[in-house]
């Protein structure tokens, strides 16, 4: 399976383009890495291919036909900040369990303990919020991963620890990810290739 | 946070934390303005006695508030218009939320939707009140379901525009994405994600409106486009008080006007301190 952006542009004002004839393309079970400086419009390339800003020119396709704009999407997004990624009004359980219900190995694997499903966001630090909010996006119809600076807020400890989980769960899976960072190290250490997104304001 | 418990242990409840003391507020307060309710109520029942024997008493331990010219006692007089004034507020607040709450679900419908409730907001905002209260009034022949209907329907735009801009900032939120992106239909995301966050806002706007809506009804009353003079309003009673008050009888208008501030005030009271005990910071405490 293919996730592609072909020849995507999209600025947030008129005349101001962020990102210009943008390529990308992602295979199942592939973890590819893209690094940008900061502002050079990563974030909203991301938001582009899990379809949350659809005013783009150009295509972005799965396996060559258009991702439904309704139902489960199969690429899902997880964000820098977790504690913006929850309901505040919500219990952790309920948060967990929106889109699937996420199992018992996922939990052990991410080391979500049971009484914190009981709490609200809150209660919990961005690390834990940041496993739960990768726990519900990485459900069985889920294909593509868009991690988008997942691991910036935390210590590195946890940063290792994380990745370790997604990229077992991703292998298991066989769902493709595509790693976000400013972090050259970081991405060395988990892609097998990476691409650069230019910063066209900025050259 | 230990600073702030120790002020308040030093007030009026001493051994009560900030929570159980703003509950215990909102509590005595609902209880005195539901009092003033049944109690109008019950004393509506049976016609109120002139008794030309006694009039234009001043306050004694007999009648607190004194008698009018017709024997009437005061207080039972001024307890049925508050009474009737909690109730048309009550009525005026309950149908302006309902109407906030169609008016927010239309805004989020849709842009050109969005752009017709903004523009009725701002065209109701744009005619001064009172006015307007009295215009409909008097197009709707006047009287006690004009006055009502008249302040029902003048008392939604600023909740309106408040509940507006919450949605319109709810669904820039990612969790709002997530749940899409998650294939939650736009129903589902409505009531689930957005509503919990309107409740506590509507709950309170509705509270705060109670004493605006009762203040206009008895304003417009007392200018004598209300309610009509056999009615025991508070606006009535006010009105004609004041064809007494050069005789001395200060008594008729000064209870019914104290109570009248008492029950606003009481109403502000509760709306404030619902505020306090819905603050994020300590919502889930
Ligand atoms: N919602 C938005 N409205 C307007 N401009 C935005 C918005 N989001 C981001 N931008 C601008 O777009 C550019 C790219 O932002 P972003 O995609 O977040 O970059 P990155 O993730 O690479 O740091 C920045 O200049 C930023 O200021
Ligand atoms: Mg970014």
């Amino acid at each position: 399976m293919h996730l592609k952006g072909e020849n995507v542009s999209f600025g947030y004002k008129r005349n101001n383009l962020i990102l210009k004839d943008v390529n990308i393309s992602l295979g199942s079970g592939e973890v590819l890495g893209l690094i940008g400086d900061s502002g050079s419009g990563k974030s909203t390339l991301c938001k582009i291919l899990a379809g949350y800003e659809n005013k783009y020119q150009g295509k972005v396709t799965l396996d060559e036909k258009e991702i439904p704009p309704k139902g489960y999407n199969p690429v899902q997004l997880v964000f820098q900040h977790p504690e913006k990624a929850v309901n505040p009004k919500w219990r952790m359980n309920d948060i967990l369990n929106e889109g699937h219900f996420v199992s018992q190995d996922i939990l052990e694997a991410f080391g979500i303990k049971n009484n914190w499903l009981n709490r609200w966001p809150n209660e919990l630090s961005g690390g834990e919020l940041q496993r739960f909010a990768l726990a519900r996006a990485l459900s069985p119809k889920t294909r593509f991963l868009i991690a988008d600076e997942i691991t910036t807020m935390v210590d590195s400890i946890t940063q290792a620890q994380i990745w370790n989980i997604v990229l077992d769960i991703v292998e298991e899976l066989n769902i493709g990810v595509l790693v976000v960072s400013h972090d050259r190290n970081l991405i060395n250490r988990l892609c097998n290739d990476t691409v650069y997104l230019k910063d066209i304001n900025n050259t | 946070m230990s600073t702030a418990v120790v002020t308040v242990n030093r007030g009026l409840f001493r051994g009560l934390n900030l929570r159980q003391k703003t509950l215990l507020i909102i509590g005595s307060t609902s209880l005195l303005l539901l009092g003033i309710v049944v109690s109008s109520v019950f004393l509506g029942g049976e016609p109120l006695q002139t008794n030309f024997g006694s009039k234009n008493l001043a306050p004694s331990l007999e009648h607190p508030f004194g008698t009018d010219w017709m024997g009437r006692d005061m207080f039972v007089r001024t307890l049925e218009g508050l009474g009737l004034s909690i109730l048309v507020g009550g009525l005026a607040s309950t149908i302006s939320t309902v109407l906030t709450v169609i008016l927010g679900l239309l805004s989020s419908a849709g842009k050109t939707a969005d752009s017709f409730v903004s523009w009725l907001v701002d065209l109701f905002l744009s005619i001064p009140h009172l006015l307007l209260i009295i215009l409909i009034s008097i197009g709707l022949g006047g009287g006690a379901t004009g006055v009502i209907i008249a302040v029902a329907l003048t008392h939604w735009p600023s909740l309106t525009r408040v509940v507006r801009a919450e949605i319109k900032q709810l669904k820039t939120q990612e969790y709002i994405h997530i749940s899409r992106n998650l294939g939650k239909s736009k129903w589902w995301i409505a009531s689930k994600h957005i509503l919990p966050h309107l409740v506590p806002q509507i709950l309170l706007g509705t509270i705060l409106m109670f004493p605006h809506a009762i203040l206009h009804e008895a304003s417009v009353t007392f200018l004598g486009f209300g309610l009509s003079p056999h009615e025991p309003a508070i606006g009535i009673i006010l009105s004609e008080s004041m064809r007494y008050l050069s005789a001395g009888y200060w008594w008729l208008a000064f209870f019914p006007g104290l109570s009248l501030l008492i029950v606003v005030l009481a109403f502000d009271m509760i709306g404030e301190n619902l505020g306090k005990l819905m603050n994020p910071k300590n919502a889930h405490e």
